[in-house]
């Protein structure tokens, strides 16, 4: 049995066959020519043949799947034969250009020409620049891109996934996912969590392994077991026992001792916050609202805003819905919004502070929310994300009041923000952490790095002790303010305990995870939690910090957390 | 040339499935079949079995297209592609 230590971000314990997710197709070098002694109608016929390939393989899945997956199967299936493409890049391989670049070309024209047309061709584009990319690999001979087809479910090994992949990703084909790169804030682990689907990162080696052989992932523990034995097997089939004991929360967050802690949800719109609700979630503590926005060229109008905010505040009447504005920039680029020419876009123009170089678009957010907060029965909060200074609070929270929104707040992600929490909470009415941006900011390591991942974990003691301030922050400013956690570490159960201790008062994460912080959160007394959270300060290292913490919740273990 | 002209009856217009369909059957027709809308000139016509020329087409619910096609069985190829865009496509 050979062993992969890597990085657990989401528990689960599973054996599965692995499918390695194919290498990105590169682009074909400009002005690439046909190889010698390749004619231009040799080059045309193996065009013809691998879009051909290209149509067969994608009409056979659209055979498989059913509904809107279906119909857009269908479609691009002819689109890979299609004679606008085609013909497009034949007309370039008659001039002597390679067969692979001549696609490339062809693909980014037809794309951009159904980009301008707007609406439902828009939307098209892409399919247009999967279908080149398919052609290019057939042409090379390579696995086509993308997650892998396959009729039995897999464990996906990838080197990292983007955002994009999620749309792919068939929670009922996966099994777990694990990967060579990233780190425990990067998107893998969002998508895992957000699915409950078991995973590792930066397990350096496992991208060597063969499809097809089998493999034994402990999400928790973080390690990847080449062909498990016999103990292994039966800690499989233990995990597939508990996992459902830890699907239901009953809706109350609370300590042994009954010191409530409230737990929310993190969700990116309407669909979203109604799974959350059925969840149990007691409200919502982040609500993304760049997700109504990404893929979108132009800034959406007042209204249509105001009907997605709508749709997350009418999951949850009564209950507190707290919205984070546009957080664009660094990973998540707007183009009406964003410089995608920054030399350094996570300490560029992002968040709170593109309404610095784009005023207008975050009044305009505020409008609607206070529109949308009208029609709805939900106790709105609206916070700004990327705050450096009580000056910024102050002007956010003006912002919030000529909108007529009644609470605002910030977010607590730059280190700055929490070690003036004092002056900044005069300012605001809350704040809420951001984890994962603060981890990534006070150890100046990028959160998508692998190398970086060991730096790049929220049970580094120097973040620990910036949450620590931003709550003796509160306690001085004297209004008792609330200073919750909104990033990944909440969803952590053992983190979630030191969370507590440390002084947090509401906890906010993906709806997957509310029951397992619910079930490790009673097992302990508050005095127990702030003696955790001593310890965990106490440490010399982020790995003693988790492990001194972990030794002290034995549930962890039982659950298989 | 033969050529017929057929209203679009399918309620999204001539994109997504129907023009998935309609390509693909205009692909199988044994000729080579134009589209363009009513009132353009011929020789601006579009391939019929291009899903993306359909869609750049743009053609919606209600609007006139004109088909054209040569060679043998154009005749029946035509009024087979003329009976499938005026079938609500979408209904099914």
């Amino acid at each position: 049995m050979q062993n992969f230590p890597g990085v657990g971000v989401s528990p689960g314990r599973i054996i599965g066959t692995i499918r390695q997710m194919p290498k990105p197709i590169s682009e074909p070098p400009a002005g690439e020519q046909l190889p010698a002694g390749v004619t231009a109608e040799d080059a045309t016929a193996a065009l013809k043949t691998a879009s051909q390939a290209v149509h067969d393989e994608l009409k056979a899945r659209a055979a498989h799947a059913t509904g809107d997956g279906k119909a857009v199967l269908e479609a691009t299936a002819l689109m890979a034969k299609d004679t606008m493409l085609i013909k497009g890049a034949a007309k370039l391989v008659a001039r002597g250009v390679s067969s692979e670049r001549a696609i490339w070309e062809s693909g980014s024209s037809v794309s951009e020409m159904l980009h301008n047309l707007g609406g439902y061709m828009a939307e098209r584009a892409t399919d247009v620049l999967d279908v080149r990319a398919r052609i290019v690999a057939e042409l090379r001979g390579v696995p086509a891109p993308g997650i892998p087809a396959s009729n039995t479910p897999f464990v996906l090994v990838a080197e990292d996934l983007a955002p994009a992949d999620t749309a792919t990703l068939d929670p009922n084909k996966v099994l777990a996912l694990v990967t060579a790169g990233g780190g425990p804030q990067s998107h893998t682990a969002i998508i895992a969590r957000s699915l409950g689907l078991p995973a590792v990162v930066a397990a350096v080696g496992v991208d060597q392994l063969p499809d097809g052989m089998e493999v034994y992932v402990d999400g928790a523990a973080g390690t990847i077991t080449a062909e498990p034995d016999e103990s292994l097997r039966a800690a499989a089939e233990a995990w597939a026992a508990t996992a459902s004991l830890l699907a239901e929360f009953s809706g109350t967050g609370a300590t042994a001792d009954g010191h409530l802690v409230p737990l929310l949800a993190n969700v990116g719109g309407g669909k979203d916050a109604e799974a959350a609700a059925k969840l149990g979630a007691q409200g919502v503590g982040l609500f993304r609202t760049e997700f109504c926005f990404l893929e979108r060229d132009t800034e959406p109008s007042v209204e249509e805003q105001a009907a997605a905010y709508k749709s997350v505040f009418d999951a949850f009447p009564g209950k507190k819905v707290v919205l984070r504005t546009l957080d664009a920039g660094a990973d998540k680029p707007l183009p009406f919004l964003t410089d995608s020419t920054e030399p350094n876009p996570a300490l560029g123009v992002r968040g709170y502070r593109t309404d610095f170089t784009t005023p207008g678009v975050l009044d305009r957010q505020l409008e609607a929310i206070a529109l949308a907060e009208k029609q709805s029965e939900a106790d709105v909060w609206v916070m700004a994300p990327m705050i450096s200074t009580a000056e910024e609070a102050a002007r956010f929270a003006s912002m919030c009041a000529d909108a007529g929104i009644k609470t605002p707040g910030v977010m607590v992600e730059v280190p700055s923000a929490a070690l003036t929490a004092e002056a900044i909470l005069r300012e605001v009415g809350f704040a809420s952490l951001g984890t994962n941006d603060l981890t990534q900011y006070a150890m100046a390591a990028d959160r998508q790095l692998g190398p970086l991942a060991a730096l790049n974990t929220p049970w580094q003691p120097a973040v620990l002790r910036l949450v620590g301030l931003t709550v003796e922050g509160s306690r001085a400013e004297g209004h008792n303010k609330p200073v919750g956690v909104c990033g990944e570490a909440a969803a952590d159960p053992a983190l979630a305990v030191v969370l507590t201790g440390l002084g947090v008062s509401t906890l906010s994460m993906t709806a997957r995870s509310l029951a397992a912080v619910a079930a490790v959160l009673k097992t302990v007394t508050l005095a127990e939690a702030q003696d955790l959270a001593k310890l965990a300060l106490s440490a010399p290292s982020a790995t003693e910090a988790r492990a001194w913490v972990r030794e002290k919740l034995p549930v962890l273990n039982e659950l298989g957390l | 040339m033969p050529e017929r002209t057929a209203t679009i009856a399918s309620r999204s217009g001539l994109h997504a499935r129907p023009a998935a369909l309609f390509a693909e059957a205009a692909g199988n027709a044994g000729v080579d079949v134009t589209i363009s809308m009513q009132g353009e000139p011929a020789d601006e016509a579009l391939d019929a079995a291009s899903i993306l020329s359909l869609m750049t087409l743009g053609a919606a619910k209600g609007d006139v297209v004109v088909l054209r096609a040569d060679g043998d069985g154009a005749d029946q190829a035509l009024d087979s592609l003329v009976a499938l865009l005026e079938t609500d496509l979408d209904a099914e």
